[in-house]
């Protein structure tokens, strides 16, 4: 555990380093104010400090809110229709509508409808991780062995105990894999809505400073940015070792 | 061993003229034609014959998870309704969770009937020590051999107090001399248990070595063509035999003649069936 951390923040450090090398080596060759290098970027995180730590927690709520509305109101659905055609077959021409729709057109309308504050960009990334969640969960649940089902139902259980411990153990990896993905597509929708709409979080904090011309600062909120991101990433990667022990340990001692 | 002379008994598994058939995307397929079956309580009986013979049907209709297209499944003398929480299935990949530690899959069986936790685990615990497996409680079935992910199977089974066991090609995945160990232990938990069994295989070695009676069926569409008695085989070192080599050559002829014959024209010789 304790050999686990030192060599995850050596790697994290080993990754700034090569980032910090490359982005060096981009600026000296784009020599342009608008990209400065990291040594210029990076103090202004600690010179914009105060207002962008509170830019980040804004930005960090409404993704995570967000992305557990979404995924808790799509896992029940995608169950249901990856385990019933009946369902499936009242949903999944819904789905192939909607799904490839990105759902950032919705956000004039939503703005409209809520407001500037936080609702209509939780309720933005909310439907964005919904509908991946909901197509991957419900992929995973299709594709359930048929004999990991018969073996449960000859045990006698219900409907109920099917779910509990054949499908929804059987599509947790596959959730993960999805939450991962999509909170990359969440952090550009956040993006896209705090620019557009209203005064707080990172995107508003990065397109201020673009309109100051405060390339420094502009890349301060950039770099929270990143951060935000690793954070989502930390976050579902230790929620996912935690309900799915049994995978890690399988894969170190195959027999 | 008194288990065999229960021939006036009521069955404890009874398949009368079940017949499948499966709708597929190329039209209608028999599966099984007619299964004719009674198996007495305690009895051990092996169903030999062909892949593709609908040995496997006649299980899931055992065990009541497929109604059958005809006929009937009687347990106990009355019809089957659904799965029933004293016999146990156990599938070729054994069905385990990949998700749920061996003493978890053990006691799978007890948490679908709502048994306090305690309980159950005191009870899986009792049926790991059975099959040998108790030092690995703690695993996950992704870190057992196959042997051993087939002695889970096998406890999950016993922890629920089962007096049916119905297995479909339990052992068709181990090698050869991990599957004379496993078919010693399917017959040790056998005699300790009482339970009736019924043991779906194409291998003859196993049918010989675990049935005392043998039911030979056609190729598909499926139904009983002989059913060959063989009630020696609680004898203690029945497979180093004459009559065990003997046996296994018999039932190589009889399956044999059945291919040749090709598809049941001819009618299901009932021989024995019921045992008088």
């Amino acid at each position: 555990m304790r050999n686990g951390l030192v060599r995850k923040i050596a790697g994290y450090v080993f990754a700034i380093a090569i980032i910090v090398a490359g982005w060096q080596l981009t600026a000296l060759a784009v020599d342009n104010p608008v990209l400065p290098g990291p040594f210029d970027a990076i103090p202004m995180v600690g010179t914009y400090f105060s207002d962008l730590w509170p830019a980040l927690l804004v930005s960090l709520y409404r993704v995570v809110a967000a992305m557990a509305i979404g995924t808790v109101l799509a896992i029940p659905l995608g169950l249901m229709c990856g385990r019933s055609p009946r369902v499936d077959a009242v949903f999944a021409p819904v789905l192939y509508f909607l799904y490839p729709l990105p759902k950032v057109v919705l956000l004039p309308v939503l703005v409209v409808l809520m407001g500037l504050a936080d609702a209509p960009k939780i309720v933005l990334i909310a439907l964005t991780a919904f509908f991946q969640v909901l197509v991957t969960v419900r992929d995973a649940a299709q594709s359930v062995p048929e004999e990991s089902v018969m073996s449960m139902r000859s045990l006698g259980a219900g409907r109920w105990d099917i779910y509990r411990h054949v499908i929804v153990p059987a599509t947790l990896p596959e959730l993960f894999t999805a939450l991962r993905i999509s909170s990359g597509t969440a952090v550009a929708i956040l993006f896209f809505a705090e620019s557009l709409a209203g005064s707080t979080g990172l995107g508003y904090f990065i397109v201020d400073a673009w309109a100051l011309l405060a390339y420094p600062k502009m890349f301060a909120g950039i770099i929270a940015m990143a951060v935000l991101g690793v954070v989502l990433y930390e976050l579902f990667d230790v929620a996912e070792r935690r309900l799915t022990r049994w995978k890690a340990r399988g894969a170190r001692s195959e027999l | 061993m008194h288990r065999h002379d229960a021939s006036d008994c009521v069955p404890k598994l009874e398949l009368r003229a079940v017949r499948q058939r499966y709708r597929g995307s190329r039209g209608e397929t028999l599966a099984l034609d007619r299964m004719d079956l009674a198996v007495a309580p305690g009895e051990s009986v092996a169903v030999l014959g062909p892949s593709g013979c609908g040995k496997s049907t006649s299980l899931l209709a055992a065990c009541g998870l497929q109604r059958p297209t005809e006929g009937e499944v009687l347990v106990d003398g009355a019809p089957l309704a659904g799965p029933r929480l004293e016999t146990a299935l156990i599938l070729q990949d054994f069905g385990l969770m990949p998700w749920k530690t061996v003493e978890q899959n053990a006691a799978l069986g007890l948490q679908v009937r709502r048994m306090p936790k305690k309980e159950r685990m005191s009870r899986a615990h009792d049926a790991l020590r059975q099959v040998g497996l108790d030092e690995f409680a703690k695993a996950y079935p992704s870190e057992l051999s196959g042997g051993m992910r087939q002695r889970l199977a096998m406890a999950r089974a016993l922890a629920c107090d089962i007096d049916l066991l119905l297995m479909d090609e339990p052992l068709s995945a181990l090698d050869a001399l991990l599957r004379e160990e496993m078919q010693n232990m399917l017959k040790r938990c056998w005699r300790e248990e009482g339970y009736a069994q019924v043991l779906v295989t194409h291998s003859i070695e196993e049918a010989v070595f675990l049935g005392q009676r043998i039911v030979v069926m056609t190729p598909r569409p499926g139904r009983v063509a002989k059913v060959v008695d063989n009630a020696e085989m609680v004898a203690d070192d029945w497979r180093d035999t004459p009559l065990f080599f003997e046996r296994c050559r018999l039932l190589r002829d009889l399956l044999r003649a059945e291919a040749q014959a090709g598809p049941a024209e001819k009618p299901a010789a009932q021989e024995g069936a019921s045992h008088a």
